[in-house]
């Protein structure tokens, strides 16, 4: 995409991610390239930063396609240099060896990092789920590590402890339930739950190699809430979920339930993604925290 | 004693049920019979007297969503040919569009859209130059655009970059990752010519806003407060510089900008040169002041 050793612009105030010093020679291959720790860090706090931005945007009431459309292409630009650098390769791989004990809740693997150590020793990997909204109703989605397909977003589940909590970025627009191969056809309105019945089995992605774009259907996913329309309700999903403890929903809550909320900026809702305490699906003024805990999540994230 | 200004707004006609995402920009034909509504994926064709049906002129959603990667940001009917129109994408492209063409005009007639300068990429470079208001100068011959950073004037006849490029606040540029990060990066600025096509306007933080003379190539920036202008005051012009640069009385640096008052709206007299610009809750009405004296 880029020539090869073109520098980048990347941080503020005049500090240039990659200077001239650290520039690698245009070097044939993109495994032989090395880029500067600093640069990958500030990508990787990049990505993370739009992830949240793309769950955000999927928070609002009325979500702003465009805005949503730019970062979600940012998040592809990104994903790309990974491929090309190989770091994605690394990352999918350390998250397909991480193990999750199956009560774990999906939803902190947004916030927490994973401490694997073969991922630790890998150049920054890191995994991050990412809310893929779909009216209201998520389906849990993992993927599995193959080497070489392109991962797919998971979405987060307010139940379904049983999944397994691996999750992915894939295509931009993979925000969603990924399906298996076999099951092309499962989507009809757009969710996943058909995938639930897999429990812990990993469904592969659709993509391949070098095609960044995931099955169609997530698109669908990540843009089909932007349409002006009301959700269906789906009797089948709620039943599904209807016994369900609630101490669970958490952080699940705050990322998931609440676009049956009242309207929250996107800065109210970062608040509120670190709020710890049990919280009722429908109580947004509990989801407030002090920012103290906030900074630390985002230090998380951040990797810092 | 002055009265506040009451203003009260009432719809006349209710145009409904055309579109499915957010409308950013409505203009009225030449014709003064039928005008267009834009929003993200679509642009769809009025009569001013018809309000239960349209027809849709554009429509760029593919027919799967996870391929949709540019949106229409916004769109112009040219002030004297009835069937040409404009509009504009996030990728930072212009398409002249010739409604005589065909009924769905996905084929654009021209694509105006600048090369991209390899040294200067980074992840920002496709949101900066996302386009957020485009206008059609009032001779026709020219369009003006406003991106993140820069304001452009386009020849209709010149497709393959801009005629002019005017740095709006290139100051910001080493800052996009913060203005990515607060979401400023993703503010919609308006722009606006005089009655004359010589002179641009757009604004931008801190309450200000700028002016290019086209032909003298001067530009002056300006502040809409309360705290800078009162009622027939003339505006002082401001300056904006470098962190740690060399400082004059009054300037501001990058750093002290309040980058919550952003002047996204501002419009220019078709004749006069008296300008409106909004400013959060506030419209200031501004006029020069050898306009003022004939008055």
């Amino acid at each position: 995409m880029f020539p090869k050793g073109t520098k980048r612009k990347f941080s503020d105030s005049g500090e240039e991610s990659v200077s001239s010093g650290d520039q690698v020679p245009v070097a044939p291959s993109v495994a032989t390239r090395t880029l500067t720790s600093s640069y990958s860090l500030q990508r990787q706090s990049l990505l993370d930063m739009s992830l949240i931005k793309l769950q955000l945007c999927h928070m609002l009431v009325e979500p702003n396609l465009c805005r949503s459309v730019l970062i979600a292409n940012t998040v592809r630009q990104i994903q790309e240099e990974m491929t090309q650098d190989g770091t994605w390769q690394i990352m999918t791989q350390a998250l397909a060896a991480a193990q999750c004990p199956a009560d774990r809740l999906v939803a902190t693997e947004v916030l927490c990092r994973q401490t694997d150590p073969a991922a630790q020793a890998g150049q920054s990997p890191k995994p991050f789920s990412v809310v893929g909204l779909e009216e209201g109703y998520h389906a849990e989605e993992v993927v599995e590590g193959e080497v070489e397909t392109e991962v797919t977003m998971s979405t987060l589940s307010p139940v379904s402890p049983q999944l397994s909590s691996a999750s992915y970025l894939a295509s931009p627009f993979g925000m969603g339930p990924c399906w298996e191969e076999e099951e092309e056809e499962e989507e009809e309105d757009g969710e996943c739950e058909e995938d639930e019945e897999e429990d812990s089995e990993e469904c592969v992605s659709e993509g391949e190699e070098g095609d960044l774009s995931a099955d169609s259907r997530t698109g669908e996913q990540v843009f089909g809430t932007f349409e002006i329309k009301h959700p269906p309700p789906d009797p089948a999903l709620e039943e599904l979920f209807s016994d369900v403890d609630p101490s669970y929903y958490d952080l699940d809550t705050v990322l998931t339930g609440m676009q049956s909320a009242p309207k929250m900026g996107p800065y109210d809702l970062l608040e509120s993604l670190s709020s710890h305490g049990p919280t009722a699906l429908s109580s947004s003024s509990s989801c407030r925290s002090d920012l103290n805990e906030l900074d630390h999540i985002m230090e998380i994230i951040v990797g810092s | 004693m002055p009265m506040d200004l009451m203003v009260e707004v009432s719809p006349r006609r209710v145009f409904a049920n055309a579109h499915t995402y957010h409308v950013n920009s409505i203009s009225v034909n030449s014709d003064y019979m039928t005008y267009m509504s834009a929003d993200d994926l679509r642009i769809n064709l009025w009569h001013l007297d018809i309000t239960d049906r349209s027809f849709n002129i554009v429509d760029i959603k593919p027919v799967n969503m996870e391929d949709l990667t540019e949106v229409i940001t916004a769109a112009e009917f040219h002030p004297h040919h009835c069937n040409l129109f404009v509009y504009s994408s996030s990728k930072g492209t212009l398409r002249l569009c010739d409604m005589r063409e065909a009924a769905l005009c996905d084929k654009h007639s021209k694509l105006f859209e600048e090369p991209e300068d390899p040294s200067a990429r980074s992840f920002f470079s496709e949101i900066i130059s996302s386009v957020s208001d485009v206008k059609f100068s009032h001779s026709g011959r020219y369009l003006l655009t406003r991106d993140y950073l820069t304001a452009k004037v386009w020849d209709l006849n010149m497709e393959s970059k801009p005629l002019e490029t005017y740095q709006v606040h290139d100051y910001l540029r080493s800052k996009l990752c913060s203005l990515y990060e607060n979401d400023c990066i993703f503010d919609k600025f308006e722009c606006a010519w005089n009655g004359s096509d010589s002179v641009i306007m757009t604004g931008a933080y801190n309450n200000f806003f700028r002016m290019f003379d086209r032909n003298t190539k001067r530009d002056v920036t300006l502040e809409a407060s309360r705290e800078s202008s009162k009622p027939r005051a003339v505006l002082k012009p401001r300056r904006v510089c470098a962190a740690g640069g060399k400082r004059r009385k009054d300037d501001i640096s990058v750093d002290s900008l309040d980058f919550t008052k952003k002047i996204l709206h501002t419009a220019w007299h078709p004749n006069e040169n008296i300008i409106a610009i909004a400013a959060t809750n506030n419209l200031y009405i501004f006029q020069d002041k050898l306009n003022s004296e004939m008055h």
